[in-house]
């Protein structure tokens, strides 16, 4: 098994409909400060590379840099934690995006049922509470919406603590779209978008991680 | 020579003469009940017996071989041998042309190495011969409309719609008691045993196409091909709705996974939502499951989800308005048409709300005109009605007492028992005529099965629901199939 670093994963995803936001590869410090620029502070920095699969562990994610010191100061710091296993690593910069309401939506590989599409309520407490519901690719819109309304607390998709309701078409495009990815790259074997964010009621995956079976490995 | 088709089926299901081999005169093997059991229930066709010596079992005179019984006549065998003989035994029936064998036999796949290659060679044999083989290590086959009940156990249940297949014997036998408990009869039934050639999916594809049955019920269990398994279920809903029980749903829950989705996509998980996908109903129990089954098989379905309980008593209805409440269900707003229509036939004290309390101000056809109102409403698709059985409940007091039958009691315990059978002809009526689901539920059900209102409800062959939530329950399972079949 091999995962993609999260810049090469939401490149892989992007064009199936999963929506992330604009952001930037920065190889260094002042690339790093210019995309801040662009962008509008505050931002959020992380390590990215092929190995690096979870960065907050690690401690690899910035979040809330409010200004070009801070971004330059933790994209220094976080090119220096790079460890030789992590290979070529570059900074991610993307804007802060805050939420009240966070999902995990993703693809695994069920030994029986081969590749399934899961959405489930995210947050810390994703896998205690484990509201999910789970689908075989490829699934449909009518999938879609039923596993939407099959939440328990399906409660979350509507208007919500002054935060406008979530947009259930654009959901349903999103995991459409991951069962799309599936069936054009057979050898994904796992997503993880975690979280997704619901930004003025639009989801928004925020951090992205695929898994693929080694091709390159079996053919040699 | 595919030995699954429609006529293999049928000759399981609806065989012209049987024949028993292994046939016992000890009451306590295999040999002896199967025999007994199909000679018992009433059996149309010829029945036949081979044993080793002769011998004569239940007035049965055996045949020591298949070769020396009548040509033609014979169209399952139910083997009760041992298995290494059974090899020798298919070939028999090969040449006398029966194409569908039960085998209770053990000492195959379950057992090891050896048995698994005896397996493979009885299904090999099997085939070559065109015998449909249904086993081995099975319990047996029912089919109702052919009266035939050749399984090594209890019970023979009372005809009905459901086609029961399951991958545990005892589990068929649950589900027929069930049934013999509740009156909501059964098409047929098999154990598929071992599942050598013919499996649980295979069983659902032919009752899908059965006449004699309107809804499918499967236990399964350690599913090999998980994706086969959808694929094939997928394929039966739109023709047949399909309840399935599954065991083993905790087992294996916890997956090294270095994605979050992986961790949450536990077995079970993917499973329930497998079966969604395909439209199956999943039911966690025995009694739920066939609880939904028996809700299809004599049920309408409902268009919509917007319900009405209709109740003779407060608490209940609170009690059943929150089942609804947590379910899929609506309860549905009074429109105030309907609203005043009610209003005609109860006193003011009715709760004018949704559950329709009647609270004590119902006289003689004050529950059928009402439900009757109801259920003909446009804005309702389906009726929870509670209360049935109080008055006979008090009639049986009445008439236990040392008071009956003077005082008036003889009249008034026939008046409130005469009542009573009137409702439950009056839902069961109501619901054919609206083409809406209604469904009756008390505990009295259960707790006093000979009490007239019950009674009455097995009578008009609908299921009496022990507790307004399983009620609940099912009238959800048959709106999420609805939804399913329309969306």
């Amino acid at each position: 098994m091999t995962t993609l670093s999260e810049a090469a994963s939401k490149a892989l995803l992007a064009p199936h409909g999963v929506p992330f936001l604009e952001e930037r590869i920065c190889a260094d410090v002042d690339a790093a400060v210019n995309a801040g620029s662009d962008l509008g502070y505050p931002v959020v920095a992380k390590l990215n590379g092929d190995a690096i699969a979870h960065k907050t562990e690690r401690g690899l994610v910035r979040l809330g840099l409010g200004d070009a010191d801070a971004l330059g100061r933790a994209a220094g710091e976080l090119l220096e934690a790079a460890t030789p296993e992590d290979g070529e690593v570059t900074v991610l910069v993307a804007p802060m995006v805050s939420s009240n309401r966070e999902f995990i939506c993703g693809v695994s590989t069920d030994p029986q049922f081969g590749k399934t599409v899961l959405l489930g309520v995210g947050g810390i407490l994703a896998e205690a509470i484990a509201d999910v519901s789970i689908r075989l690719a490829p699934i449909t819109d009518r999938d879609a919406h039923s596993m939407i309304d099959e939440l328990r607390t399906s409660d979350l998709l509507g208007e919500f603590r002054g935060s406008p309701a979530v947009d259930r078409d654009a959901l349903v495009r999103l995991l459409v779209g991951l069962s799309s990815v599936v069936e054009a790259e057979p050898q994904i074997a796992a997503i993880d978008l975690n979280p997704v964010l619901i930004v003025d009621g639009q989801p928004v995956a925020v951090d992205a991680l695929v898994e693929t079976t080694n091709v390159a490995e079996t053919a040699s | 020579m595919s030995t699954h088709s429609t006529a293999h089926f049928n000759a399981l299901f609806n065989p012209r003469g049987i024949v028993v081999a292994g046939a016992s005169t000890h009451p306590g093997k295999f040999g002896f009940v199967s025999l007994h059991n199909i000679l018992a229930s009433g059996y149309a066709g010829k029945v036949f017996a081979t044993n080793r010596d002769g011998s004569e079992v239940l007035g049965v005179q055996c045949a020591t071989a298949i070769d020396d019984l009548p040509e033609g006549e014979i169209d399952l065998v139910f083997v009760c041998t041992p298995a290494s003989t059974n090899i020798e035994l298919l070939r028999q029936c090969g040449r006398k042309g029966i194409k569908a064998a039960f085998l209770t036999s053990a000492g195959y796949a379950e057992a090891g190495e050896e048995g698994i290659a005896a397996q493979a060679e009885l299904v090999a044999v099997a085939d070559e011969l065109g015998i449909l083989l249904a086993g081995p290590n099975g319990q047996g086959v029912v089919s109702t409309p052919a009266n035939l009940c050749a399984q090594i156990v209890a019970p023979f249940p009372p005809a009905g719609r459901i086609g029961v297949a399951s991958q545990s014997g005892n589990f068929v036998s649950s589900f027929l008691n069930w049934s013999r408990q509740t009156g909501v009869g059964i098409s047929r039934a098999v154990s598929a045993g071992n599942a050598a050639s013919v499996t649980v999916p295979d069983f659902l594809d032919y009752y899908a196409t059965d006449q004699e049955t309107a809804v499918g019920l499967a236990y399964v269990e350690g599913i090999a091909d998980g994706r086969d398994f959808y694929e094939r279920m997928r394929a039966i809903t739109p023709s047949m709705p399909l309840v399935v029980v599954k065991g083993g749903a905790t087992a294996g829950g916890a997956r090294a996974a270095a994605s979050h989705t992986g961790s949450l996509a536990s077995d079970d998980r993917v499973f329930d939502g497998a079966m969604r996908q395909a439209g199956v109903i999943r039911s966690l129990t025995v009694e739920e499951g066939f609880e939904a089954a028996a809700s299809f098989a004599t049920q309408p379905l409902p268009k919509g989800n917007r319900v009405v309980v209709v109740t003779t008593a407060g608490g209940w209805g609170v009690v059943t308005a929150d089942a609804i409440h947590s379910s899929e269900l609506e309860l549905v707003t009074l429109p105030d048409d309907l609203l005043a229509a009610i209003d005609e036939k109860l006193p003011p004290r009715w709760s004018r709300n949704n559950p329709v309390d009647m609270a004590g101000g119902e006289t003689r056809d004050t529950i059928p005109e009402v439900m009757e109102i109801i259920a003909n409403h446009e804005s309702v698709d389906a009726i929870v009605y509670l209360g049935l059985g109080i008055q006979s409940n008090q009639a049986r007091m009445l008439r236990e007492g040392r008071f009956y039958p003077d005082h008036g009691l003889e009249r008034i315990v026939e008046f409130h028992e005469r009542q009573d059978r009137r409702y439950a002809t009056a839902a069961a009526d109501i619901s054919e005529a609206t083409g809406k689901p209604i469904l009756t539920a008390t505990e009295l059900g259960t707790a006093d099965p000979n009490n007239p209102g019950p009674a009455a409800v097995r009578e008009t062959g609908r299921l009496c629901y022990g507790s307004a939530n399983r009620a609940v329950t099912a009238l959800e399972q048959m709106w999420r199939y609805q939804r399913y079949m329309s969306g």
